[in-house]
């Protein structure tokens, strides 16, 4: 392998394609179907991420060995996704989504029980599937298909259209119930029409029927669920029961100060008075062992990734794989925003894990397939543009 | 299904929507972004101190430690109560998987009775924090322990905590006494010293322990403990070590004290034994007793009513708090008054036709003996306990200077100086009367007062107390149970100590004392027989208290009845007379027969204080009794 590709390509690719259409050498990222920046921003904040967890897991190596295998499982499914080309993902978004539908509606009926909700999908000895995780993708992928062929900004028809693509898997995970997943399939699907252009004033017009059906979702609301927002809403009035959580962790990451206890030292997380430290409340491990200083070089990697990831999107050459692209780097964002909000009181609490850094398989496919997506429409550019 | 693809798309309006909406899209981001960083300054600049009080007070948990309970021990070292490590069955229920299968393995492993499962679900439904050990059974024996230590895997949440308990070896024999410590109580709690109490869980409830509760409890240390979540210890931060409490060194004299409570022969009675030099208390009995280790761990319902409708009243503290008419035991303090006021000397006489009556009335006042005992001095008087010698001097006397010269002696009053609970019993006086009856003191009931009859009462200890300061030549020492408080010894002369009682004459009192000698040794004493084989010489006089009447409510059968209508005996006594080393009194309800019973009694003890190798048999001395209750006679 020539070493002046290894050498181009460590300096990073052209952003935008020549002006001239003429085809110059690829590098090998390019190659590869990879974008190198991402990639070694997700590194990064994978590798942090193991660090947490070893200490949130009460210093279990095997914790952070088994996490660290999902990680390269995941990342290989990335790489393998990425070397599809957009008009692939273009071509079997409706039966993705379609097969997605197939399986929230299966699980409605013969799904496995699991923390009070059906969720699971169990063909014993096989696999334990969670629909709903899939359909974060699918949704997306499916409104974005069916934007790629309406001219844009879209029309009302293809908005009640959009509308009822979003809204059937969102009802179907929302009565499993599954409030959490149920948000982020909406408002993965929704960025799409939102960056599709969707018109100021029904914008205006949905914020406001959102407002209105506040009450009716309040009343169609599991026990569980009402009692996690006015949990959220006055914490202590019931500080050893539902409060605890949300005391626990803002008191772990208030006490952590500016610089922190000290990687090992919080002795909210390893004393255990922290709960889901490892999983959904892992930041509060890092707020309180790391400090303020921690928490925002975090949320900088974060930015960082979100920043390359838009860019990314602007820089693709159809709107399909615009829309996409936007829609899944906004999503992990939106991941972001809930967990931290959530874990630091100025959110309630629903079940989101803090992207990468949390323990458990799940979410890291996903979120890696996603960005095997992205990386997928980068770097199939020129291909398209022929 | 999707409608067909426009073709005429515009590609440079999309990509500019999508530019400004993406452009948006950043702006949201960063204001979230926003959001999130500053509500993390306000939680770790702002608002970190109080959130690090906060996790500090989630971590570190203050810890009493209760300090050990001073030992008590008698004069001779013997101890009297200690603490015995003992362990508790305690069980968390949040780290129980599943609370009625461990219940139920329990009950078997243990053989614990049901009531004990039932209390525990009582008690466990309570609110309480979560992770706290809920007691489920005290005071496991050894077997048990070692049957949960096999099948400790399958008992996750249950643990054996230990606790010194506090034990009386010979509680029966001391339980009045030593007194016994038991739960502290909600009134109690109000009234406690927190920090001092803090993890003491006893407090002395009566006797020596409640009397001297401030110097054997101590002082509470404390200890710092980093715990986690479920409560459980991992590291300790710092401590201050407790303060234990004083060991208590008794003037009792543990053989003595057994050998008082084996004479008494579970009869109700006491006996009261005191050092005349130095006011130790050697013996103090009251009987029947009680087992007071069943009071420490909180007795159970059935027993204590039992103890306490016993007819005998085996809770009741006769020693300090029995009032009792003293009869002719006071004798002789009566003699010591006429002489100090000079109503008598002793060598005055009167004649003694069988009675005595006041000038101007016709009621005869009888001498026990009919006939009357002729011409009587002094030391006559007290020897043959002649009645009309002592009417002529509680008249001569008046009411007056009798309560007087009596309260000196320390009748009427609180004499001891460490007796818990001590009664002062009853001295009647003009005033008294007046106050409790609003009648005048009439001249017939001063010739009652004058033999130790009417309104007169008296504690087992009163009159070991006032017959110790009689051979002590008058002299008062407090009587006094503690002889050494940690390695302070309780001084010998201590406040508020009854002035001395001075004769003009100071051999006169060895005539008292003579005529007392002559009571057990002289040829017409009223306890001769008890003198008999002496060894050394000895003073004493006999008493017979009258039951005149039951309380209303004392259901009897005949026999009974019968039995608790008969005359208590009494009997007051020191040895030796030249060096008196111990003054004794005792008092046997219902005993008959005079005063012998009693006298036997008293010279036990003192043959036992004095004869330190012929230790007195207890078995011969009841044959002694047996004989003599066969065999009659008055005082």
């Amino acid at each position: 392998m020539p070493w002046h590709y290894i050498a181009r390509s460590m300096r990073g690719h052209p952003v935008r394609p020549p002006e001239s259409g003429i085809a110059r050498r690829k590098s090998i990222w390019e190659r590869i179907h990879l974008d190198p920046w991402l990639l070694g921003l997700l590194l990064l904040l994978m590798g942090s991420g193991l660090i947490v967890l070893y200490s949130a897991s009460g210093q279990s190596i095997d914790a952070v060995i088994g996490q660290g295998v999902r990680f390269l499982i995941a990342l290989v499914g990335m790489v393998i996704i990425a070397q599809f080309s957009p008009s692939t993902f273009l071509r079997f978004a409706p039966l993705a989504y379609c097969i997605g539908v197939a399986m929230l509606i299966a699980v409605d009926v013969v799904g496995d029980v699991g923390m009070g909700a059906k969720r699971w999908l169990v063909i014993p000895g096989v696999i334990r599937f969670q629909p709903s995780e899939m359909m974060k993708l699918a949704a997306p992928l499916m409104v974005a298909a069916y934007l790629n062929r309406c001219e844009l900004p879209p029309r009302l028809r293809d908005i009640v259209v959009c509308g009822v693509i979003i809204g059937v898997p969102v009802v179907l995970t929302a009565i499993q119930p599954d409030l959490g997943t149920s948000l982020l399939v909406s408002s993965a699907a929704l960025i799409v029409v939102l960056l599709a252009g969707l018109s100021w004033r029904l914008i205006g017009f949905i914020t406001a029927l959102g407002a209105a059906a506040v009450p009716l979702l309040w009343m169609n609301m599991h026990n569980y669920q009402r009692q996690r927002v006015l949990t959220f809403l006055n914490p202590e009035s019931d500080p050893l029961g539902a409060g605890w959580n949300i005391i626990q962790s803002t008191t772990a990451i208030g006490s952590g100060g500016l610089w922190g206890k000290g990687w090992l030292q919080g002795t909210q997380s390893q004393l255990e008075f922290l709960p889901e430290r490892h999983t959904d409340f892992i930041i509060a491990v890092l707020g309180e062992e790391f400090g303020l200083v921690g928490m925002l070089v975090l949320l900088f990697l974060y930015l960082l990734i979100v920043s390359r990831g838009l860019w990314m999107a602007s820089s693709a050459q159809d709107t399909f794989g615009r829309l996409v692209a936007g829609s899944i780097i906004l999503t992990f964002f939106i991941y972001v925003f809930v967990n931290m909000g959530m874990v630091s009181g100025i959110l309630p609490v629903v079940g989101v894990p803090l992207p990468l850094v949390s323990y458990g398989g799940t979410s890291s496919v996903t979120l890696l397939a996603g960005f095997g997506i992205l990386m997928s429409i980068h770097a199939h550019r020129r291909l398209l543009s022929r | 299904m999707l409608k067909r693809p426009n073709t005429l798309k515009n590609s440079e309006q999309e990509l500019r929507i999508f530019r400004v909406r993406a452009l948006l899209a950043v702006l949201v981001v960063f204001t979230l972004a926003g959001l999130l960083t500053s509500r993390l300054v306000y939680l770790q600049i702002v608002q970190h101190d109080m959130y690090s009080t906060r996790s500090e007070n989630n971590r570190v948990r203050v810890e009493p430690l209760p300090p050990n309970r001073g030992l008590i021990y008698d004069r001779n070292g013997v101890l009297l109560a200690e603490n015995r490590p003992t362990y508790n069955l305690t069980l968390v229920r949040e780290r129980v998987d599943n609370l009625d299968e461990t219940l139920a393995l329990l009950v078997d492993l243990l053989e614990l009775p049901e009531e004990e499962i039932e209390a525990f679900n009582v008690r466990s439904r309570q609110r309480q924090r979560p992770f706290q050990p809920a007691l489920l059974t005290s005071d496991l024996s050894e077997a048990q322990i070692a049957r949960l230590a096999v099948n400790r895997h399958r008992l996750p949440g249950v643990e054996i905590e230990a606790q010194p308990l506090r034990y009386y070896p010979d509680a029966e024999i001391m339980a009045h006494t030593l007194g016994y410590v038991g739960r502290i109580n909600a009134e109690e709690m109000e009234t406690l010293d927190a920090g001092r109490y803090a993890g003491t869980h006893f407090i002395g409830k009566t006797g020596v322990e409640r009397f001297y509760e401030e110097e054997l409890h101590g002082q509470a240390g404390l200890r710092k403990v980093e715990t986690n979540a479920r409560g459980r210890v991992l590291r300790e931060l710092g401590r201050t070590d407790p303060v234990p409490g004083k060991n208590l060194t008794l003037t009792l004299d543990k053989s003595l004290q057994t050998l008082a409570y084996e004479l008494l022969d579970g009869r109700r009675g006491s006996i009261v034994a005191i050092v005349p030099g130095t006011g130790e208390i050697l013996a103090m009995v009251s009987t029947p007793g009680f087992d007071s280790n069943q009071f420490v761990t909180g007795i159970d319902v059935a027993s204590y009513r039992d103890l306490q409708q016993d007819l005998d009243l085996p809770l009741f503290n006769r020693a300090t708090r029995g009032h009792y008419p003293p009869g002719s035991t006071i004798k002789p303090f009566l003699a010591l008054a006429g002489l100090v006021e000079g109503v008598i000397t002793p060598d005055s006489t009167i004649n003694d036709p069988g009675y005595y009556q006041l000038p101007n009335d016709s009621r005869r006042y009888r001498n026990w003996l009919r006939w009357g005992h002729g011409r009587v001095d002094l030391e006559r008087a007290l020897a043959v306990s002649n009645n009309t010698y002592f009417y002529t001097l509680a008249h001569d006397l008046g009411i007056d200077d009798l309560h007087d010269q009596m309260s000196n002696f320390g009748f009427g009053r609180r004499v001891a100086h460490d007796v818990q609970g001590e009664s002062g019993a009853l001295m009647p006086s003009r005033d008294w009367k007046r106050g409790r009856f609003n009648q005048p003191w009439y001249p017939g009931e001063t010739l009652s007062v004058g033999i130790g009859q009417g309104y007169w009462q008296v504690t087992p200890l009163q009159l070991a107390s006032a017959t110790a300061t009689l051979a002590n030549r008058g002299h008062w020492v407090k009587p006094r149970l503690a002889r050494q408080i940690g390695d302070t010894p309780v001084p010998r002369d201590l406040p508020d100590t009854l002035d001395d009682i001075v004769l003009a004459n100071d051999s006169w009192w060895d005539r008292v004392f003579s005529g007392m000698e002559k009571v057990v040794s002289g040829t017409e004493g009223t306890a001769r027989r008890t003198g008999v084989g002496l060894e050394y010489r000895m003073g004493g006089k006999s008493g017979t208290a009258q039951v005149f009447s039951l309380g209303q409510d004392q259901r009897y059968n005949a026999d009974e009845l019968a039995e608790r209508l008969r005359d208590h005996a009494l009997f007051v006594a020191f040895a030796p007379l030249d060096d008196p080393q111990i003054a004794v009194s005792v008092i046997v309800e219902n005993a008959g027969g005079g005063s012998t019973h009693a006298a036997h009694l008293a010279r036990a003890m003192t043959d036992a204080w004095l004869l330190e190798d012929e230790a007195p048999d207890v078995e011969e001395v009841r044959e002694v009794l047996e004989e003599d209750d066969a065999n009659v006679e008055g005082n």
